[in-house]
């Protein structure tokens, strides 16, 4: 009995424990966003705002080209997360369902693509883009980005695609159907929960990658929110107000979306670990 | 039971078609991520200047042997394999306890499971920015909180110390992944069927017993495949410290990603950068292949 309360204890504490180390920097960002500026420099830091000042936001949009930022994050962001599932779709589609050769060396050379390291890859993709002219533009950045979730894209939509129930298609083609026109009217609807979770997870990536945003894209006008927040403090004085602000921007949709979807994207992510 | 194959095409053939529908997927793997490796290493072999691309000579393996002979090329070494044993293993610790505290019943916990994924959500300049704040020698908290607890008797400037720089990098960088590792140990635990524990109860094994030889050895397989990831993260480094501290004070956080990044585009130096990146490429390539050979001697194993 005295041992089942110890234990009770220590669980409570622990939890209690990573809930408070989880929670606080968040805590710290935002009041450090609604402080005014001049309390920012307090020695010690005060742990609450002393009246709650909205400057930095403002400061955030109006002052800095933070909306910009958040532009380009969104169109590029958007556009990989529409290509990247648009052709893994076909992909994982073939690779669950069709009869050809080679499947299992395409999955293991997908599974060793999306362990390359960026930088291994980032100086001929600068040389690449430059050639092209995609330096500073949003097609550079999309064109890299979908290939390097086309990896997860791939893995998590094959997977997907086998635990859908062969009878549909049976039937289809059964009706003399072809397998194009049985994977567009029938597959595709089907697999709609596995695309949704893949699309999220690829957006996240896509949404915070910094390696390749940094180097192709230099001028203020094309960076993304990522490389942007880093290039923030720019000059002499570090602005922290405007940066918080800007990040608790960044922050709380990115929190939304994990709130909403959190077992599809655990789901997404531990398909491959937990199967091994 | 009826034998599934494949759905016999009316029109193009079976395999023809597959073929098509992979195209698109493996010519961007093929020509953004296959061919960019064999030309990183070819550049490595040259002296090209970023501004003088057409005046690059062949020049061997000479990066490969400055490098060799480079202190600031083994200091970034010291600090890539530091950062990322000394990560890793607190990851793996850290969410461990993590999983199995979540893995209890209690109230909240949906909300608590959710919770622990937005660290890993937001992006790492985002993070690192944040940490960056608090660590702040005049006006961060983390100075603010240990002065009030007694543990230090001044302020210190966490960031701007080489013994307690890379410390920083590797809190910060815990703080964000090992959630993460959490709830991926989490969705081991809960394949592990609750009848091997009621055996085991029954038996009169202990919870420490139980631990060690129920749950270690299920949770095993999911435990090697989340350090094979997480590993290969922590050996990449690069957005944490550029915000951070870009390596510095005096080289003391430079991991190698960050080094190659600074020859490449600060100085311009594509033979080296891109030699170094090699090196990366191939560090990357033995930690796999070390991991694969552990999970298929673990595979074994769980057969006998």
């Amino acid at each position: 009995m005295k041992k089942n309360k110890l234990s009770t204890t220590v669980f409570y504490v622990l939890l209690a424990v990573f809930i408070i180390v989880i929670v606080f920097p968040f805590y710290w960002l935002i009041i450090t966003s609604f402080k005014p500026p001049e309390e920012l420099w307090n020695i010690p830091p005060t742990w609450w705002p002393s009246r709650l000042y909205l400057g930095s936001y403002i400061s955030a949009f109006t002052e800095r080209p933070f909306l910009t930022y958040l532009k380009n994050s969104a169109i590029v962001a958007t556009s990989t997360t529409a290509f990247a599932v648009f052709v893994t779709s076909f992909a994982g589609y073939a690779l669950a369902r069709l009869n050809f050769k080679g499947k299992n060396a395409i999955l293991a050379l997908a599974l060793a693509v999306s362990m390359f390291p960026g930088i291994a890859i980032v100086s001929p993709l600068f040389l690449m883009m430059k050639e092209w002219g995609l330096l500073n533009s949003y097609l550079g950045l999309i064109i890299t980005y979908t290939t390097i979730t086309i990896p997860l894209s791939m893995w998590n939509l094959t997977t997907f695609f086998r635990t859908i129930p062969r009878d549909m298609e049976e039937a289809a083609k059964v009706d003399g159907a072809s397998p194009f026109y049985t994977f567009i009217k029938i597959i595709l609807p089907l697999a709609a929960p596995g695309i949704f979770t893949t699309a999220i997870l690829v957006f996240i990536a896509a949404w915070n990658e910094f390696l390749f945003a940094l180097t192709f894209n230099t001028k203020d006008a094309l960076r993304t929110v990522p490389v942007g927040i880093a290039m923030f403090p720019g000059q002499y004085t570090l602005p922290w107000g405007d940066i918080s602000a800007a990040s608790v921007v960044v922050v709380l949709p990115l929190m939304i979306i994990v709130l909403l979807f959190q077992q599809r994207i655990v789901s997404g992510l531990t398909a491959g670990a937990v199967k091994g | 039971m009826k034998k599934h194959r494949g759905i016999q095409s009316t029109g193009i053939p079976e395999n023809i078609l597959g073929y098509l529908m992979v195209t698109p997927a493996l010519l961007c793997i093929l020509l953004i991520a296959i061919y960019p490796v064999f030309r990183t290493f070819s550049l490595s072999l040259t002296n090209m200047k970023m501004q003088f691309p057409d005046m690059a000579k062949y020049v061997g393996l000479k990066n490969y042997i400055q490098l060799l002979e480079e202190p600031r090329f083994w200091s970034a070494t010291y600090n890539t394999l530091y950062f990322t044993v000394v990560s890793v293993a607190l990851e793996l610790v850290i969410g461990f306890v993590m999983a199995l505290v979540m893995n209890m019943p209690f109230q909240g916990r949906g909300i608590v499971r959710a919770a622990v994924l937005v660290p890993w959500a937001i992006p790492t300049t985002i993070s690192a920015t944040m940490w960056k704040f608090m660590y702040h020698d005049q006006f961060g908290v983390i100075n603010d909180i240990l002065y009030r607890l007694g543990i230090i008797s001044q302020y210190k400037s966490w960031l701007g110390s080489t013994s307690s720089a890379l410390w920083c990098a590797i809190i910060a960088d815990v703080w964000k992944t090992a959630p993460f590792m959490g709830l991926l140990l989490l969705a081991g635990l809960q394949t592990i069927p609750a009848e091997l524990y009621e055996a085991a109860t029954v038996d009169g094994a202990s919870k420490v017993r139980q631990f060690f030889s129920v749950t270690l050895p299920l949770v095993m397989p999911t435990m090697l495949v989340a350090l094979i990831f997480r590993t290969l993260d922590a050996f990449r480094v690069f957005d944490l410290i550029f915000v951070l501290t870009g390596g510095g004070p005096g080289n003391s956080t430079e991991t190698l990603s960050m080094y190659s990044y600074t020859m490449l585009f600060r100085n311009l130096d594509f033979g080296t950068g891109s030699a170094i990146a090699v090196l990366i490429f191939i560090f990357v390539f033995l930690i796999s292949l070390a991991y694969i050979a552990l999970l298929n001697k673990q595979n074994e194993s769980a057969e006998l």
